[in-house]
């Protein structure tokens, strides 16, 4: 009985995630980038609600930016846009070499989306550097790098499940046209950021 | 060896040796078994729904009299900021989603598991560190400034400390909320056994998907207000404080942007227990599943737009106002639904007056005294009288006590021969609940009044005039907290000792029932198969024998053999009878 049902179980089952080691749970499709595509959700919330903060302090204030403070550059951010728009597309492209089993095509697009990543974090960190006004300066300089500053954070995990994902590909079998759970859940994660980077230069510099 | 032998054994009881909580030890490690990760909720949530107790006697003691006697003012703010948020982030929010959740969803839905068993360890790990780290800020000036946290006040330098603590504690619970709701959303999603559609899932499932798309869409916004405000508390910005140009109202709807469907969060799955234990000890089908259901998605997407109405006199501007007292009464419609359902569910039912169903006929009649009162203060001028006074105390008290943790009584009486395999003591648990019952009205009743004839809430002194009610409050809550030992003492005595208990004791139809008690590792020996709807009491001759009836030739219901009249779509590659049945893989059989 118990034969029969786990087969029937099997052949309903497409992908299979884990054998039925141990007594312990069994296979069933691999859901994961579904859980991925929910906690996005969640993540995309604090930004909202962040996004929201700063248009409410924004449409109360009397002057935004207040007086005295200068504008914000948007050349060098408008630069730091580009890369990372363009950067989405890149890593497209290891997705679709994966898919193919092209595990150096992997790699190679993955080097390429991480080092546009660290162009845009050190174009971030000049930008920090050189600016006239410091986190406390006034209540407009703290949205500006909370909120930036936030963003540059998932930009550096994004950038570090990179990483992580080039480092198993040591095993040249990790990653496969059946089996690239990591590659395409870094890939969502890095077009989340890219979208957020997008609002929020249109919030930040643009309005 | 035929697929039909295989579906009348679905409920074959597992070997002792595979069933659920052979080694203790498994219970303080990071396993990855749905079960042992709701017992271990259950239980963690318990210590810190007693520790919160104990907070909450510190204060009632305190308001015995009129003066200040008992804990010193700072202390009394303390005890009265952690206790709250202990109540609701450590004891309700994840007893309810975390255990009962954890325990039952894959069980209800047929599952050997949740979708991300090690996310739910994880999920689960968060939350004794943050507790521990919650409690362990009275050694350096607890945080006074209330579960709310409102700045300017969470911003003072005397408990900058406590404050921060209380932050990160909450930022780190908060997390462990919405990586629990990711794995609910799938596993209800996507892990339903076959023949399963959306409406032949147990209430209780809906309840938690509604609950934890709410957790996940609210919680999120919490986490980005404390974000903000622990800038201000450690960096020195102004987000939040006038004096720098910020602006403490829009804390105030950040924070209530979470914490409002917070107490969605904490009712709906109550509501959804309630709706599996109310048909079983009613032997009755349950009244409008389709309406309950729906409601509490009705419920999750309307607790996200009625937030102001906690800032009534924060300076909200009228027109707002009108918008969120007309949507917050709007919500007593789904709520309405519900309880009418439950009341035409038990009526000419059946009726098994145990432990269970008194709690939960206790969570009904008590909870609607909490809505009443809540579409009460939902009228902005009478909000506007009662705003921060005692009367919120009582509102809240009978939603969260009256409603939610009546609610926890009530399934834990009901799933506890299923969660530990022994029976509860019923007279005992009868004493737990008359206890209860008369402490908790005695404790909060009288808080409406105080609230009406204006004693402000969360000041540890009071005008003599209040002192007479304030005293019976008390006395109320000492009762309250005595009720708490027979059933502490019934629960252990009985996990220990108690007389074993049947696979199905109270003859439920939900699949949690239809294996062994406790359930053995990946639940179900073969594969589950829904041979009837959940709450099909009533249709068809029920043998006590079996647990479910598979065919009765004279039964119009039943006549077709199991799966067939009672299953609306039932699905072709599990039917009943090998001839109906269709290979997946092969559309021509």
């Amino acid at each position: 009985m118990q034969v029969s049902s786990t087969s029937l179980k099997a052949e309903l089952n497409h992908s299979v995630v884990a054998e039925h080691t141990a007594g312990h749970h069994a296979e069933h499709p691999d859901y994961r980038l579904l859980g991925v595509l929910v906690f996005l959700i969640a993540e995309s919330m604090i930004f909202l609600g962040l996004f929201a903060a700063y248009s409410t302090f924004r449409l109360v204030a009397e002057s935004w930016p207040p007086v005295g403070t200068p504008h914000l550059e948007v050349l060098l951010p408008g630069i730091n846009t580009l890369v990372l728009i363009s950067s989405s597309f890149v890593i497209h492209k290891a997705d679709v070499a994966v898919k193919k089993d092209n595990v150096p095509g992997l790699r190679l697009w993955f080097l390429a989306t991480i080092a546009l990543g660290v162009i845009f974090l050190a174009g971030q960190v000049y930008e920090y550097t050189h600016l006239e006004f410091g986190l406390k300066s006034n209540l407009y300089a703290s949205t500006f790098y909370v909120l930036t500053g936030f963003h540059g954070l998932h930009v550096l995990v994004g950038v570090l499940l990179m990483v992580g994902v080039l480092w198993r590909t040591r095993k040249p079998d990790h990653y496969s046209s059946q089996s690239h759970f990591g590659v395409e859940a870094t890939e969502l994660y890095w077009h989340f950021v890219d979208v957020i980077w997008i609002l929020l230069f249109l919030l930040l510099y643009i309005w | 060896m035929t697929q039909a032998q295989l579906q009348e054994s679905a409920s074959f009881a597992a070997p002792s040796s595979e069933t659920g909580g052979g080694n203790w030890r498994e219970y303080f490690g990071f396993s990855t078994d749905h079960k042992v990760i709701g017992i271990q909720y259950l239980v963690t949530t318990f210590v810190f729904f007693l520790i919160g107790g104990v907070l909450a006697e510190g204060l009632r003691t305190e308001l015995a009299t009129p003066e200040s006697d008992f804990v010193s003012p700072e202390l009394y703010n303390g005890l009265l900021t952690v206790h709250a948020t202990v109540m609701i982030f450590l004891w309700i929010v994840p007893g309810l989603t975390g255990g009962f959740g954890n325990y039952l969803v894959p069980l209800m839905i047929g599952a050997r598991d949740m979708a991300f068993p090690k996310l739910n360890a994880v999920a689960f790990w968060m939350i004794p560190p943050a507790g521990i780290l919650l409690l362990s800020s009275f050694f350096f000036g607890a945080a006074g400034a209330g579960w709310t946290s409102y700045p300017p006040l969470s911003l003072l330098d005397e408990t900058k400390i406590g404050e921060a603590i209380w932050i990160i504690s909450v930022l780190l619970l908060g997390t462990s909320s919405i990586l629990g709701a990711v794995n609910f959303i799938v596993t209800i999603l996507k892990m339903r056994l076959p023949g399963m559609g959306f409406f032949q899932m147990p209430l209780f499932c809906w309840a938690m998907l509604a609950t934890s798309a709410l957790a996940l869409v609210a919680t999120p916004v919490l986490a980005g207000a404390l974000i903000l405000l622990s800038f201000d508390l450690l960096a020195g910005t102004a987000f939040f404080n006038p004096t720098g140009g910020g602006d403490p109202v829009v804390y105030q709807h950040m924070f209530w942007f979470y914490s409002h469907p917070a107490v969605y969060i904490m009712i709906l799955p109550a509501f959804g227990l309630i709706s599996e234990i109310l048909p079983v000890h009613s032997r009755k089908p349950i009244f409008g599943y389709a309406a309950i259901a729906l409601s509490s998605c009705a419920i999750s997407f309307l607790g996200l737009v009625v937030w102001a109405h906690h800032m009534f006199t924060s300076g909200t501007p009228d027109w707002l106002r009108m918008f969120f007292m007309v949507a917050t009464m709007v919500i007593a419609v789904p709520t309405g639904i519900k309880v009418f359902s439950w009341l035409a569910t038990i009526w000419g039912g059946k009726l098994r007056l145990n432990s269970a169903m008194l709690f939960a006929m206790g969570f009904v009649s008590m909870f609607v005294v909490g809505g009443l009162s809540g579409i009460m203060v939902a009228a902005v001028p009478f909000d506007i009288h009662v705003h921060d006074t005692y009367f919120i105390v009582a509102h809240l008290h009978y939603v969260f006590f009256g409603g939610s943790v009546f609610g926890i009584y009530a399934a834990l009486y009901h799933w506890f021969p299923k969660i530990t395999g022994h029976m509860l003591n019923e007279t005992w648990g009868k004493i737990h609940f008359v206890l209860t019952f008369i402490g908790f009205n005695l404790t909060f009743l009288p808080m409406h009044k105080l609230g009406i004839e204006g004693m402000p809430r969360r000041i540890a002194l009071y005008d003599e005039q209040f002192a007479g009610l304030n005293l019976v409050c008390t006395i109320g809550s000492y009762i309250l907290a005595v009720s708490t030992i027979p059933f502490v003492v019934n629960a252990v005595w009985s996990w220990i000792k108690g007389p074993k208990a049947p696979d199905n004791p109270w003859d439920g139809l939900t699949l949690e029932w239809m294996t062994s008690s406790p359930p053995p590792v990946e639940n179900f020996r073969g594969e589950p198969v829904l041979v009837t709807g959940p709450y099909d009491y009533g249709v068809g001759d029920r043998s006590t024998e079996v647990d479910v009836p598979f065919s009765d030739a004279q039964d119009p219901a039943l006549a077709a053999g199991p799966g067939s009249a009672l299953r609306a779509d039932p699905d072709p590659s599990v039917a009943l009878h090998a001839d109906d049945r269709q290979d997946p893989g092969n559309s021509n059989p």
